[in-house]
């Protein structure tokens, strides 16, 4: 090949680059393994790790662990999803295309909105995204965040705003739900963003602030991480919310250590002009025939570069893959009865936990997780609980540290959860606290 | 016949390509939506019913329907499989899209991502329950910091435009630290830069000045010279570059942006011509993406999930966001506060594509330093092998030179035949070969980007190398039919992209009932 290109060598390629950067010997790093070797290496590594199904597992915050049936698993490992890439070449990409026009449509109908895109990073980039598109919408550049935001949401929305010179007020954390949102509403803002149900659990009935937000041209934008939820609690969209942003992980997605997940974006119509992410639409072919594109690209980096409504060139295909399988296989029946199984389950924990002494469940309303108050340090407890081999929750504190809720402990219960695991975190649990 | 009378060979038939019933071609199969086909009534999980107990929704509970169908495990592995069958993928043939660069995706990569140990730990269980995954962490940091010779990097990205902003960011708050964020509010891209590059200039409050491209295909000092001055903050510059040309003059670049205050942002999608053959930390570069699902072949998967990786200069460090993987002796922690440090915050919730870092931990253990070095020169081989093959039919818009791992063509030679870039990049789907980047970059008319990636053997090589040819002779030779009315045997005809934007259908409605 190289006599047919016309250099000697293969460095005469390479002769653009400067001469002393150039590197003509291998670097001082390890020299190719085989399969087996890579195989035994990152094994091993793995077997350093707790995983979620080898333990009673009561950990959320965000991400939740649930059951994945394994056709999705099988399905998502086709070659012809699998490694494929983004449709630009629609007439061999109808396969892709229609399941994100599947997906889009299960997202808006999960979300009660008009339209949703294609999918996003994942929730907490979806929510800073949301918050920009409010700005472009309402032409002002302040928002509101609730102190019931997840902390890592609200610190990813606030980075993006400092950064693009908008303005972030955020209040602080609120366990109990009590904060008055619709009282610090004021028409500088342009959005206001609320979580349901929030970092701490609790349900929040967002009606009364969609409509005060309407009074005060305020858009509301309705923050969803566990979206197993919309099967058994009231809609976003039917609560009034303008935009719904949230995290997909829980359908069809594993844990994966945080990523990758599936960012969820859903508006009104008179909005999706003013959206970020890729949107698939119906159109026909030149026979007439029903097909799919992707479209109103006008509003994306690659045609409108600097004038674009987002970066965004990337989605999370695969995982929007998977939960749209997942979804189909459960359908409306089946997500109702999943979400209802996770409720029954936290509703058991709680009321297990309520009758331990030293321990207060602050939530009134709640859907498959809540916070309990403890004696003394979450942290340290959940690190002793750990050592005992439960994985028990989430400390508040690792993720609000100096807010003065070192005591909190937020505590999930999925369909994963037997009576044995439950009575596992009680006995644990009562050990650790009084002796 | 055989004896049982039945036919053994082909009878001559007059009627060529009968309608069908179904509307079905054999094995291009017509599928119906899943809102066609699914029922609401209907669930294809086993799920038993709980055990009878008290709600504590706070009266929040859904009253409305959702819309769902459901699907049995059949019908949905049915579903699904026929519309996997209306995709092109790598694993089915050539896939030459330039500056997206779709390589084999090791299977290997996929089971080590799937290990329990990986897949199924949780973003903020107990740090010493986790002490492998941040150990994996460590590891890719360790190799793309080799690899990069640069002196920080930041795992968080999602993919390489979230590695855009996140180099950027850390510029910015450089330039806020030394107190100049008023005043250098001005970013420079190339012309030839991707999209992302200006979008997220913009996104974060910096005008773009644009940079014109040699004549050929480079950026110059002189040009460069002249943008700087001091209201720029960075110059983000891609390279190898988008015409597939390694920026011959990238360190005095470098130097001149530094002279001038700015820092040098480096576009790293095309990291892959040159991964253990030049270091871009010996090019003057202060932060670089590195995507995972181009260079160390985590799969592309329709469209995402991806990972951006941003690896930093000493200038930059500091400004990293949170969280990071700390060694403490034995004992691995993670870093999740930026409070108190020169940290620019945090980009996204938890630590980063995960799965992602399995995938190129296993693809680079498996290469190698030796290893990574040869893909990268196959890559080039490979795309200066399709050049000298075809440029005497194809026009080079920058003269016949040599290229890095992709090789950009104009249409100056389709000129008068009637046909366009994309009509023959339509023509090849017949030919049961994925279309090369078109019309990208922008400075090149009716662009042609090909990147074959080292993947290709020699055989596919030279069999895309005639396929190209035939068409492109055809294309001379005037058949204008066979490329205008291209694709003539994808799963769908040319689809009409303007009527879509026009009156968007972004979903699908319950149809209109019939009245009586």
């Amino acid at each position: 090949m190289l006599a047919r290109i016309g250099v000697a060598s293969v460095n005469e390629l390479y002769a653009d680059a400067p001469r002393d950067a150039l590197l003509t010997a291998p670097l001082d790093l390890p020299l190719r393994k085989t399969e087996l070797e890579v195989e035994r290496r990152l094994s091993a590594l793995a077997a350093k790790n707790v995983a979620a199904s080898a333990a009673p597992f009561f950990v959320g915050a965000g991400a939740y662990k649930h059951h994945v049936p394994a056709t999705v698993d099988h399905l998502i490992q086709r070659s012809e999803f699998l490694t494929a890439y983004t449709p630009y070449q629609p007439e061999i990409s109808q396969g892709t295309l229609q399941v994100l026009f599947e997906f889009q449509t299960q997202v808006a109908n999960l979300t009660g909105m008009e339209v949703a895109n294609a999918s996003m990073y994942d929730g907490s980039t979806s929510t800073a995204e949301a918050i920009l598109m409010a700005h472009r919408v309402t032409r002002r550049g302040k928002a509101l965040l609730s102190g019931g935001l997840h902390p890592h949401y609200a610190e990813t929305a606030r980075t993006l705003s400092d950064m693009s010179e908008h303005e972030t007020a955020v209040l602080p954390p609120d366990p109990r739900a009590t904060e008055d949102l619709i009282g610090a509403l004021d028409d500088s803002l342009s959005c206001v963003v609320v979580q349901n149900p929030d970092f701490f659990g609790n349900l929040r009935d967002l009606a009364p602030l969609a409509e005060a937000c309407r009074a005060k041209g305020v858009l509301l934008i309705a923050v969803v991480t566990e979206v197993l939820s919309l099967g058994l609690v009231e809609s976003p969209g039917a609560m009034g919310a303008d935009i719904v942003v949230g995290e997909g992980q829980s359908i069809g997605n594993g844990l994966n250590f945080g990523g990758p997940y599936l960012g969820l974006f859903a508006t009104r119509d008179k909005y999706v002009r003013q959206s970020p992410g890729r949107l698939c639409g119906r159109s026909v072919d030149a026979d007439g025939r029903p097909g799919f594109v992707l479209t109103l690209s006008t509003r994306e980096q690659h045609i409108r570069r600097e004038k674009a409504t987002s970066n965004i060139c990337t989605n999370s295909g695969l995982c929007a893959l998977a939960f749209s399988i997942h979804l189909s296989l459960l359908g409306e029946t089946g997500l109702k009865q999943l979400a209802l199984i996770n409720h029954a389950n936290a509703v058991a924990l709680a009321e297990a936990l309520e009758k331990t002494s030293g321990v207060e469940v602050l939530n009134h309303g709640f859907f498959n997780e809540f916070t309990v108050r403890v004696k003394g340090s979450a942290a340290d407890l959940v690190e002793r609980m750990a050592a005992r081999g439960v994985l028990a929750g989430v400390p508040v504190s690792r993720l609000l540290p100096r807010a003065g809720l070192d005591d909190l402990l937020l505590v999930a219960s999925s369909e994963i959860n037997t009576d044995d695991d439950r009575a596992a975190f009680v006995a644990a649990l009562k050990q650790e606290l009084n002796g | 016949m055989n004896s049982e009378g039945r036919p053994t060979q082909p009878r001559a038939a007059t009627l060529l390509a009968p309608q069908t019933f179904s509307g079905a071609r054999a094995l291009q199969i017509h599928e119906a939506l899943i809102f066609d086909i699914g029922r609401q009534d209907f669930t294809g999980v086993d799920l038993d019913p709980p055990k009878a107990f008290t709600p504590r929704l706070g009266g929040l509970e859904r009253k409305s329907e959702i819309g769902l169908p459901g699907l049995s495990e059949p019908e949905a592995m049915r579903h699904y499989v026929k519309l996997s069958q209306k995709n092109y993928a790598i694993d089915m043939g050539p896939y030459p899209l330039g500056s997206c660069t779709m390589k084999h995706n090791p299977r290997l990569n996929e089971k080590m991502a799937r290990l329990p140990g990986f897949a199924d730990i949780h973003p903020l269980q107990p740090v010493s329950t986790v002490q492998g995954a941040l150990a994996l962490m460590e590891e890719l940091s360790f190799w793309l910091l080799k690899l990069t010779g640069m002196e920080a990097v930041a795992l968080t990205p999602k993919a390489g435009a979230h590695g855009e902003m996140c180099g950027m960011m850390a510029i910015k708050a450089a330039i806020a630290a030394r107190g100049e964020a008023a005043t250098r509010k001005v970013v420079l891209a190339p012309e030839s830069a991707h999209g992302t590059n200006p979008a997220t200039a913009a996104a974060l409050g910096f005008s773009v000045r644009s940079i014109p491209a040699g004549p050929d295909g480079l950026v110059h000092p002189e040009d460069v010279a002249a943008a700087l001055g001091p209201d720029v903050a960075a110059i983000m510059l891609t390279n190898p570059n988008t015409c597939g040309l390694f920026e011959r003059d990238i360190v005095e670049i470098g130097q001149l942006v530094h002279e001038a205050g700015a820092f040098f942002y480096c576009d790293g999608a095309n990291f892959n011509a040159i991964v253990g053959k030049v270091r871009p930390g010996d090019l003057g570069i202060d932060a670089m993406h590195i995507n995972l699902h181009k260079t160390f072949s985590t799969p592309h998967g329709g469209g995402g999930p991806g990972a951006g990786p941003v690896v930093l200069s000493s200038r930059l460090a500091a400004f990293a966001p949170v969280p990071f993987v700390r060694r403490d002796g034995e004992k691995l922690t993670l870093v999740e506060e930026s409070e108190g440090t020169e940290s620019f915050g945090r980009m996204a919730a938890f630590h980063g594509q995960m799965g992602m870092f399995v995938r190129a931990v296993s693809y680079i253990l498996s290469h190698g330093a030796d290893g990574l070095a040869k893909a990268s020169e196959d890559a080039v081989i490979a795309a200066n092998y399709v050049r000298v093959c075809l440029n005497d039919l194809f026009s080079s818009p920058f003269g016949d030179r040599v290229c890095m791992h992709e090789v950009l063509f104009d249409d100056r030679w389709l000129k008068d035949t009637g046909i366009t870039t994309l009509d023959f990049a339509k023509a090849m789907i017949d030919e049961g070969i994925h279309p090369m980047t078109i019309y990208f970059p922008l400075v090149v008319h009716g662009a042609m980007l090909i990147e074959p990636t080292e993947s290709e053997s020699i055989v596919s090589l030279t069999l895309f190398i005639a396929t190209l040819r035939d068409l492109a002779i055809r294309a001379l030779r005037g058949e204008r039919e066979r490329f205008l009315g291209a694709p003539h045997y994808a799963p769908r005809k040319r689809l009409d992209e303007t009527a879509a934007a026009r009156k968007p259908i972004l979903r699908w409605t319950p149809p209109k009932p019939v009245e009586a």
